[in-house]
């Protein structure tokens, strides 16, 4: 695999995001978004629904180009960069998706081996090897055949994971890996995070809202509001913060409450936001 | 007033980004499938989708449009007594028209609409964000393929509709109203030249190519659309204008392949 350029050392930045405004037509979604992910740690993007979490992992992937800003990831501006190098980093990085977004023609051995089949010359023996190494790192050895439509959440996830990893990437990114799990497959998935930081050294970014993955597993946890990275820290400086907001969510209380009910129910009535 | 003007206006510019979307997927595709690797097996399975599997369709409406065909031309050269004009104006109207028009709506309903929600299922389960992210052009991997099984699958089942309605015309004509074999087989070869052939396969390359890339348009920008936040509804609405907007631009084209060639 081929090296984008930069540096592969503790303490380097795998990720650098400056200045990162993204637009949806009138809506401004991000704003003025500063972020530094380093080498070979866990990053934790956490925020409510809506904060603009997704579209900040949307803009990392490069499937959302922003409004300004730069987003550099392996030594590569992905926000101005040509098609070929983003290529070249996304050769690098693996991703698992909420949904699991396996192809549902294709069983969950066929699905992982995809991307060693389009990247490389590696014989068939090779890449059933492959496969069955990194079935075996997340569990799923015994559903190699089996098509997505068969596989439970825990297990899509899972497959997911082994198809994002397949490439032994040096950055990986996993939306809401706690999503829809119940809370013992949840901490399996989050060891299965852990470990593979721990074994492959990966810089793994994490996008979810489950507290309690996040404390578990965050080296670092960039808070999002409201558009906006509203803290950045390790997770006893995140606990240890006085903002309101970022307590809020850590007690998980609900959104500001309305003080004033005549004036809301007014608003209602006269059909403003 | 000024709304009506404002939507009609609305619905011109959508339905001309949507032209310009689909021109330009048909430039980028090409471009991509001139890069390697050059893979052929998953044409072939595309084949197997738009064009095996649509064989019996063609076969089944084949027979009938070719019977329906010999018992109308029958009925109507009857009365001027010139039967034996059947075998060529069966033959004619298969060949030139009728052949290339009904395979390529024939192909539109039945595989035309499976591309479109294909795609758009994996459009909006981030199918195809996953390709993308695996450095894997979702328009070679996806549609190139697609795209070539069109392009060589209609003129196939083309010829295969051609072959059964013309039987069809034959057992009418010759089976069950006795019009001479010779008779009806001489006519056919008589009355149809080269440039009928030519015009059919001319016609049945161009509908593959317009169907098979106007379902894929639908399905893969489905996200750019009203249809793209809709989910399930967003897939049926999705596939159902694909399915229209296929069959009134085979049916245009035809038209315009008539006049000019």
């Amino acid at each position: 695999m081929s090296d984008a350029g930069t540096s592969n050392t503790p303490g380097s930045n795998a990720i650098s995001i400056r200045d990162l405004v993204v637009d949806y037509g009138p809506r401004r979604i991000l704003s003025d978004v500063d972020l530094d992910i380093p080498m070979g740690q866990i990053m934790v993007i956490m925020g409510q629904s809506g904060a603009g979490k997704t579209t900040l992992l949307r803009c990392m992937l490069g499937l959302k180009k922003p409004t300004s800003g730069s987003i550099n990831i392996l030594g590569t501006d992905i926000a101005t960069a040509k098609q070929r190098d983003i290529n070249k980093v996304r050769k690098q990085i693996g991703v698992a998706f909420q949904g699991g977004a396996l192809f549902s023609s294709m069983s969950v051995a066929e699905n992982i081996q995809l991307a060693l089949r389009e990247h490389t010359n590696l014989d068939e023996k090779t890449i059933e090897i492959m496969t069955r190494i990194k079935l075996d790192m997340v569990n799923m050895l015994a559903a190699e055949n089996l098509m997505p439509a068969e596989l439970s959440g825990g297990m899509t996830k899972r497959a997911a994971l082994a198809r994002a990893i397949i490439m032994d990437p040096k950055l990986l990114f996993f939306d809401e890996p706690s999503a829809g799990l119940d809370p013992s497959t949840a901490a399996d998935l989050d060891q299965l995070i852990i470990t593979l930081k721990n074994t492959m050294r990966m810089t793994i970014i994490v996008v979810t809202h489950e507290l309690d993955s996040i404390f578990k597993i965050a080296d670092h946890i960039a808070v999002v509001s409201a558009g906006r990275i509203l803290a950045t820290g390790t997770p006893q400086e995140i606990t240890a913060s006085t903002d309101p907001e970022i307590q809020g969510m850590l007690k998980r209380k609900p959104r500001e409450t309305i003080i004033d009910t005549d004036a809301h129910l007014a608003r209602l009535v006269g059909g403003q936001a | 007033m000024l709304n009506a003007i404002e939507s009609l206006g609305a619905n011109i510019i959508a339905s001309l980004e949507r032209t310009g979307r689909t021109c330009n997927l048909l430039l980028i595709v090409l471009w991509e499938l001139l890069q390697p690797p050059y893979r052929l097996y998953p044409i072939i399975k595309q084949m197997y989708f738009i064009g095996a599997r649509s064989l019996m369709l063609i076969v089944v409406s084949g027979v009938t449009i070719g019977m329906v065909l010999g018992l109308q031309f029958y009925n109507i050269l009857e009365r001027f007594g010139s039967v034996d004009l059947l075998g060529s104006g069966v033959a004619l109207s298969v060949i030139r028209e009728l052949g290339p028009v009904m395979t390529a709506l024939m192909v539109v309903g039945r595989a035309g609409s499976s591309i479109t929600a294909e795609l758009g299922i994996m459009r909006i389960t981030e199918q195809v964000d996953a390709l993308e992210c695996m450095a894997v052009s979702p328009h070679k991997f996806l549609i190139g393929p697609k795209l070539i099984a069109g392009l060589l699958s209609v003129p196939l089942l083309t010829a295969v509709f051609d072959f059964v309605a013309l039987f069809g015309g034959y057992f009418v004509g010759v089976v069950m109203f006795g019009i001479g074999e010779g008779s009806y087989m001489n006519g056919m070869i008589d009355a149809v030249e080269w440039s009928d052939v030519r015009l059919g396969l001319v016609k049945s390359l161009i509908f593959g190519l317009l169907v098979t890339l106007i379902c894929c348009s639908r399905g893969f920008y489905m996200h750019l659309t009203k249809a793209g936040s809709q989910g399930a509804e967003g897939v049926s609405s999705a596939t159902t204008d694909a399915v229209v907007l296929s069959s009134i631009t085979v049916l245009f084209s035809d038209f315009l392949i008539g006049a000019l060639i």
